[in-house]
């Protein structure tokens, strides 16, 4: 299991170090500055091996988090934990910074005492947390006996992430379907792969124990409904629905319910969470094509021609349009001429960013532009990195759709029909790219 | 993230946002005033001082001197103030033990307080306080606290128990805490069931053969009742507990799959990951051709490709994961190519592992795509990364043989570009694809040659040099080319100068007229000037060749050589089936067992996969062998891996991994001897264990380079291997034959059948080892024999020649168990024409080993003033067998059930004539001890085992039947193969 936990900021300082197993000597804080944070080379792997004493560690903007351990520990675990316990700091004191940390190191230290039992990850869902890790320690002395056997039992309890007694005027749920869209295509416009991983990130405001079922356009439960009975013509139903590769679930939800039935449902946590991820690779609406023309001119000259076309609805708007055309390094001036939005050479990112504010569905338009290159001996051929392209557009471009979100609480005095929902759709670029 | 600012503005009211003040005390003095501090009576001042102590403790000062005054401050009803007191003491207790019990009081009084959380704190802190003293009153508490009512006091309790066993294990057995935290799996409450399982699958891995972890239908099902309803930590637990379990049969192993795979959806890529361990382990049960273990393949990829949508970190953990289960079952992920291309702003190490991946499942029908991705690769920045990239299309052209045109070109277009690093390696996987492909793509050496002067990497350099030796015919000057090499011979390494000796024999071979100023001249730069034996003795033996048999030294060095395979960087089966056992963890992040890098105890134990059941199959064969012929080989492999993995406790062992296909028949220690020996001579052989090398480049472990490997000899004469070098074509023929003695060698020397096989008590007659008429007139004969304990070899050395011998010397080849002489052969007087001398020779099992073909096969070199000459032999297994070989009854049966069936092997002894005490006494002699003996029906069962001088349990069962002169013997090993050498052993013990 994990023998410590050390957080160092990015000159190798240690912030905190949290020492769990004694096999961990002190010197393991330094073995990791010197060998990893103080290393000359790119750092080549997550994982460290020093001296038979493993290192896991991430980085979040210059703070390293390290985890050590002597033992074949669970490595999958080591990390997952590692990202839970930024997400637990963030949720206290917002961003992981040097000052953060160094402002919140007694809350740091206790929560550490309490997420990590001999290096043992506990429940470190940080609604449960918040219950009873306050940073008021008065409080507690003040706790009656109910309440504090609630929190307990809600720690170790089935639903860890939910405390009982949750009230709202307004009983509200906001549903995400948030996608990113990957791609990557050959200078002649072939797919060389393309995938959406999208999440289902929903915000609830719901009183007391809600039961949840969410339903959504999976074509394995549309199947099943069509084979059950339903006269609907199978050729419609079947383009409806998308085939999903894979899903994983927040912990809420109930796992061998989803693997026997193919339903999904959960009582989930107060506020905001994410409820879902999903991979899908069949059928994707790619939201725009890049066709590239790059021709070289001599060894001084480079002609570049990019034409974006947009792949959807007219009615529809995209947004946050931006193209990325690399230059080599030796670039030494560029004119460039756009048709819509506004194309500006950066030298210091060696690229041509071109912006486009909006466009709407099934347009097309076009950028040129000449590339000065200075006369180089560098035998070493510029490597052509691709195109890349950001936006964001207002539908989900896996076509997954949200078809229900039931909410039950028998207890309470609200149905399904009181709780107000919101669904909003976002289609947003991942890797976007086309070589050229 | 809103709340959580607005969180952080509320917490700023306070004196949170000045924390940071703590980190920047240095003022002189400053641990006096903190005591000032600790003893005021203020209780905010306390707390600020107790949190300063603890800023300094972080930053690594000392603040021990503190110890009494933060004690006092332990007293307080302040739950932060007491937490941070607790860290303190946590951190210093062991440096100040007389002082820690000072705190006990306080501890024994907070785990009675009425308040869970204070409760569970205080049993928590104090299994943290490695004190002895403190220990003993931790018992009490720790027992109530075991059975307290609240569920969040009883998962801390648990986890204080695997505490307390870190400590003082004798303890937490003698106080029975070990049944109370069993009885914690059946609890109602699923952390407390997750934290019993994390506990007690501790404290089971550092007692091996406890049955601590009793794992039985119905825990099982508890555990997985629990599974569906604790935490993502706690199921993780459970998970990699479960995999630990062997399923009787394969219906339990069905249900079980079939509940755990649900957690395939969890969003803890650790869960998956766990998940994915149990299932493919009780995969092995299932039978192939049940639905079900078709849909679970199907039911393992889509998980497994979510994981790459993990942080980098996640996926590097997953994708060294996937290597392996690529490996052992290809078919999962077959048509998941396009997932493993490489993205741009991947970090480098996910990118050489995605390539790693790649490679791994290329195949016919997706080698089009691959190689245009791996072009790609080929022009990007990193150095690493392009190198792997033009191997990896080295190695597409090896297993894909369709697409090698293809890639031969892609590599003529990269060595275009210049790039120095691109060229040599593309060099190098050139020289590569000559190998596997002779004669096909001989026309780009004119590209190759334009580039010969920018290699200035020995590797391509010796790629290069090969390559100009082997075709020497088809380049007019290939003799200026090599030339021109020869003028720096002494500054070049090893690796090239080898090379380089090699290429121009082979030259002057082919086109002797013009050539023989050009060997002379190598061959007395190798001879004379470099005092680098393998280069020296290369040398002569091509000298010698040369000089006394020219066709002959056309045959050895320009014989036809194996072509290479083509799955060149498999790891080891048996490391393999151990690293599936440990999917998620550490050992499958390093791809090394666990014993390779944990300390201690823990890990020591070996993991191994279920056999499937039912079935006679043999052990898991990876179906990767998907081309007929290269079938065959894999077959053989396992057997072997299992023998050297045992063996030799190598944790990696690199050469096994990379036995060439085409040579089924060519067992594993002879490849190693070419290895070894033959190949250093034989420069266009050494291309083969070259490729596994190179190829092998996920291996962290630092591996030689061939050509550097040592000759198996005695410094200075020439080696064992050196000697075999003359014989290498008739090698695999010889091998094949059973009574063939040490491959080559039997031919060389006529030895004329087998040696005799002596065992313990009875020691056999002394066999002529070594004629007189092959050894200048030195004879040699002698046994083997163990006495009290001690391996000895009994020789006898007659003088059948004209003048005195003087300055006898010997020594053993590399062999299966490390035999080698404990001493000097002990020959003082100069040895007179017909005179005999008889001697002991006494050997230790501590010598180097590789394996034998067969297994206890030895091969000697005896030295005189004369000459030094080779013979081989073979020695009774039982040599080997030690005194204290005697199992317990208890560990014999666990082991025996532990051992897969596959490794049984039954015998038949004829014609004997003992009843069975007589036999085991007889047996016992040389150390097969008979353990257990039972009688049913008329027939005596003898248990029987014996413990090999490197640590291999043999076990045993004899049946003998009254009135019936053939026993059955049924043996059982880790290491199958040495099975039929213990048989002989019972053969020839039982006959004399």
């Amino acid at each position: 299991m994990i023998g410590g936990l050390f957080i160092y900021n990015h000159k190798g300082e240690v912030l905190i170090s949290r020492v769990y197993r004694d096999d961990i000597g002190r010197n393991a804080v330094d073995a990791f500055r010197v060998n990893v944070i103080h290393a000359r080379q790119q750092v080549r792997s997550p994982v460290t091996n020093i001296a038979r004493t493993s290192f896991f560690h991430v980085k979040r903007s210059n703070i390293w988090l390290a985890a050590v351990t002597k033992q074949n520990v669970n490595a999958a675990m080591v990390f997952e934990f590692l990202y839970k316990m930024c997400d637990v700091m963030t949720a206290y004191f917002g961003k992981i910074s040097e000052e953060n940390i160094k402002n919140n190191f007694v809350l740091i230290y206790e929560l550490l005492d309490e997420i990590l039992d001999f290096g043992y990850p506990q429940n470190s869902e940080t609604g449960a947390l918040k219950t009873f890790i306050t940073q008021q320690g008065i409080k507690g002395q003040h706790q009656t006996k109910e309440e504090q056997s609630q929190i307990t039992s809600q720690v170790t309890g089935q639903i860890g992430w939910r405390r009982e007694g949750i009230k709202y005027r307004r009983n509200e749920l906001f549903l995400d379907v948030l996608e990113s869209v990957n791609l990557l295509m050959s200078p002649q416009g072939q797919v060389l792969s393309a995938h959406v991983s999208g999440r289902v990130v929903m915000k609830s405001y719901l009183s007391g124990m809600p039961e949840c079922k969410f339903g959504m356009n999976d074509k394995i439960v549309i199947d099943k409904q069509g084979k059950a009975g339903t006269t609907d013509d199978p050729g419609k139903s079947g383009k409806q629905s998308i085939a999903i590769d894979d899903c994983t679930f927040h912990q809420c939800v109930r796992l061998s319910k989803f693997d026997s039935e193919r339903s999904i449902s959960f009582i989930p946590p107060d506020g905001e969470y994410e409820l879902m991820r999903y991979r899908t690779t069949k059928d994707i609406i790619l939201p725009f094509r890049v066709i590239p023309l790059v021709r070289e001119v001599g060894r001084t000259k480079l002609e570049v021609k990019v034409v974006i076309k947009s792949n959807f609805k007219p009615s529809l708007l995209a947004q946050k349009i931006e193209v990325r055309i690399p230059t080599p390094l030796n670039t030494s001036g560029v004119q460039v001429i756009c048709m819509k939005g506004k194309a500006k050479y950066k030298a210091s990112e060696n690229a041509i960013v071109w912006k486009i504010k909006r466009m709407a569905g099934m347009k097309e338009s076009q950028i040129s532009a000449e590339i000065e290159l200075l006369p180089t001996n560098d035998k070493k051929k510029w490597a052509r990195p691709p195109i890349s392209m950001n936006f964001e557009v207002p539908f989900a471009p896996s076509g997954l759709k949200v078809r229900y979100l039931k909410v039950f609480e028998s207890k309470l005095n609200y149905s399904d029909h009181d709780v107000i929902k919101w669904v909003r759709y976002i289609g947003r670029s991942g890797i976007y790219e086309t070589r050229c | 993230m809103e709340w959580a600012s607005q969180l952080c503005e509320n917490r700023g009211l306070g004196s949170k946002m000045t924390d940071s003040k703590y980190f920047t005390t240095t003022k002189k003095g400053e641990i006096f005033e903190l005591k000032a501090e600790l003893n005021s009576d203020k209780k905010e001042k306390k707390k600020e001082a107790v949190k300063k102590v603890i800023a300094s403790m972080t930053v690594g000062k000392d603040v021990s001197a503190l110890f009494p005054d933060v004690v006092n401050c332990m007293q307080t009803d302040n739950l932060e103030l007491k937490k941070l007191v607790y860290l303190y003491l946590m951190n210093y207790a062991k440096s100040q033990p007389d002082m820690a019990i000072m705190a006990v009081n306080t501890f024994v009084k907070d785990c009675e307080d009425p308040n869970p959380l204070i409760r569970a704190l205080a049993v928590r802190t104090m299994g943290c306080i490695r004190v002895d003293k403190i220990t003993e009153y931790l018992c009490e508490p720790l027992r109530k606290c075991l059975k307290d009512e609240d569920p969040y006091v009883r998962k801390t309790a648990a986890v204080c128990v695997a505490k307390l066993h870190d400590i003082n294990a004798q303890l937490v057995e003698d106080q029975g805490f070990l049944d109370t935290l069993k009885d914690l799996i059946s609890d109602s409450n699923p952390m407390v069931v997750a934290n019993a399982v994390a506990a007690l699958s501790e404290i089971a891995e550092s007692h091996p053969n406890s049955n601590l972890l009793d794992l039985n239908p119905q825990t099982i099902n508890k555990l997985l009742t629990a599974l569906n309803e604790c935490t993502e930590w706690g199921q993780i637990f459970i998970l990699d507990c479960l995999a630990n379990y062997t399923p009787r049969d394969d219906r339990e192993s069905q249900s079980i799959c079939e509940r755990v795979t649900p957690r395939l959806s969890h969003a803890n890529s650790a869960v998956v990951l766990s998940a994915v361990k149990v299932l493919m382990k009780f995969m092995e049960m299932l039978p192939k051709d049940l639905d079900y273990y078709g849909t679970l393949l199907k039911k393992l990829a889509p998980p497994l490709v979510t994981l790459l949508s993990a942080e980098p970190e996640l996926q590097y953990v997953a994708l060294r994961n996937i290597n392996l289960i690529v490996q052992k079952r290809p078919e999962i992920l077959k048509h998941e190519m396009k997932v493993f291309f490489v993205k741009y702003n991947d970090p480098i190490y996910v990118k050489l592992e995605k390539l790693d991946i790649m490679i791994r499942l290329a195949s016919q029908a997706n080698i089009a795509q691959v190689l245009a991705e791996l072009k790609e690769y080929a022009t990007e920045v990193d150095v690493d990364f392009v190198r792997k990239a033009v191997r990896a299309i080295g190695r597409c052209a090896i297993k894909v043989e369709q697409s090698a045109e293809r890639c031969v070109s892609t590599l003529l277009d990269l060595i275009q570009t210049k790039v120095n690093y691109v060229v040599q390696e593309a060099i190098v996987v050139i020289k590569d694809i000559f190998r596997k492909y002779p004669n096909k793509y001989e026309s780009v050496i004119a590209t190759l040659c334009e580039n010969l002067d920018s290699l200035d990497e020995p590797e391509a350099r010796a790629a290069m040099i090969w390559i100009v030796g082997e075709y020497a015919e088809r380049i007019d000057n290939a003799d200026e080319l090599l030339e021109s090499f020869l003028e720096g011979f002494h500054d070049e390494s090893t690796q090239v100068q080898l090379q380089l000796l090699t290429a121009i024999v082979k030259l002057f071979l082919k086109k002797p007229t013009e050539t023989q100023e050009l060997v002379q001249q190598v061959l007395s730069l190798a001879t004379q000037d470099s005092d680098n034996p393998d280069l020296r003795d290369r040398g002569y033996i091509y000298w010698r060749l040369l000089s006394t048999d020219p066709v002959a030294a056309k045959e050895v060095v320009l014989a036809e050589k194996p072509l290479i395979s083509e799955e060149t960087d498999l790891i080891e089966p048996t490391l393999l089936e151990e690293l599936i056992c440990h999917i998620g963890t550490l050992a499958s992040v390093y791809h090394k067992p666990p014993s390779a890098f944990v300390e201690g105890s823990r890990g020591v134990q070996h993991k191994r996969l279920p056999a499937r059941a039912g079935s006679g199959e043999s052990a898991e064969i990876p179906d990767i062998g998907q081309s007929g012929p290269s079938e065959a080989p894999f077959a053989v492999i396992p057997s072997q891996g299992d023998l050297l993995g045992d063996l030799l406790n190598l944790d990696l062992a690199p050469p096994t991994a990379t036995v060439p296909s085409v040579q089924p028949a060519m067992p594993m220690g002879a490849m190693d001897l070419l290895g070894g020996g033959l190949d250093s001579l034989m420069g266009d052989e050494s291309d083969t264990p070259s490729v596994s090398h190179r190829t092998e480049v996920q291996s962290p472990q630092p591996s030689s380079d061939y050509s550097e490997r040592e000759l198996g000899d005695i410094g200075g004469i020439p080696s064992m291997g050196a000697s075999l070098g003359a014989a290498p074509a008739v090698m695999p023929a010889v091998l094949g034959g059973a009574s063939a003695v040490g491959g080559g060698l039997g031919d060389l020397f006529d030895l004329g059948g087998g040696v005799g096989m002596p065992t313990g008590s009875y020691i056999a007659p002394k066999i002529m080892l070594l004629p007189a008429m092959k050894a200048k007139g030195l004879e040699v004969s002698g046994t083997f024999a163990r006495r009290s304990g001690v391996i000895q070899m009994d020789l006898s050395l007659t003088n059948k020649a004209m003048s005195v011998m003087t300055d006898f010397a010997i020594q053993f080849n590399r062999n299966s168990f490390g035999l080698a002489p404990a001493g000097p052969l002990q020959i003082l007087t100069p040895l007179s024409p017909n005179q005999t001398i008889d001697i002991s020779l006494p050997l230790s099992t501590s010598g180097p080993v590789m394996k034998m073909e067969p297994l206890n096969n030895l091969q000697v070199a005896v030295k005189n003033n004369i000459d030094v000459f080779y013979f081989s032999c073979q020695y009774p297994l039982s040599l080997l067998f030690v005194e204290d070989g005697k199992m317990e009854r208890q560990v014999f049966l666990a082991t025996w059930k532990d051992i897969p069936n596959e490794n049984e092997t039954q015998f038949q002894i004829k014609d004997i004539h003992l009843n069975s005490d007589v036999a085991g006494n007889k047996l016992q002699g040389s150390n097969i001890f008979t353990i257990a003996k039972r009688t049913v029906d008329g027939q005596d069962m003898l248990y029987q085992s014996i413990k090999l001088a490197n640590g291999i349990w043999v076990l045993a069962e004899m049946c003998v039947q009254t009135g019936n002169p053939n026993y059955t013997l049924s043996i059982k090993c880790r290491a199958s193969e040495v099975s039929q050498f213990v048989y002989q052993c019972y053969e020839l013990v039982l006959k004399n």
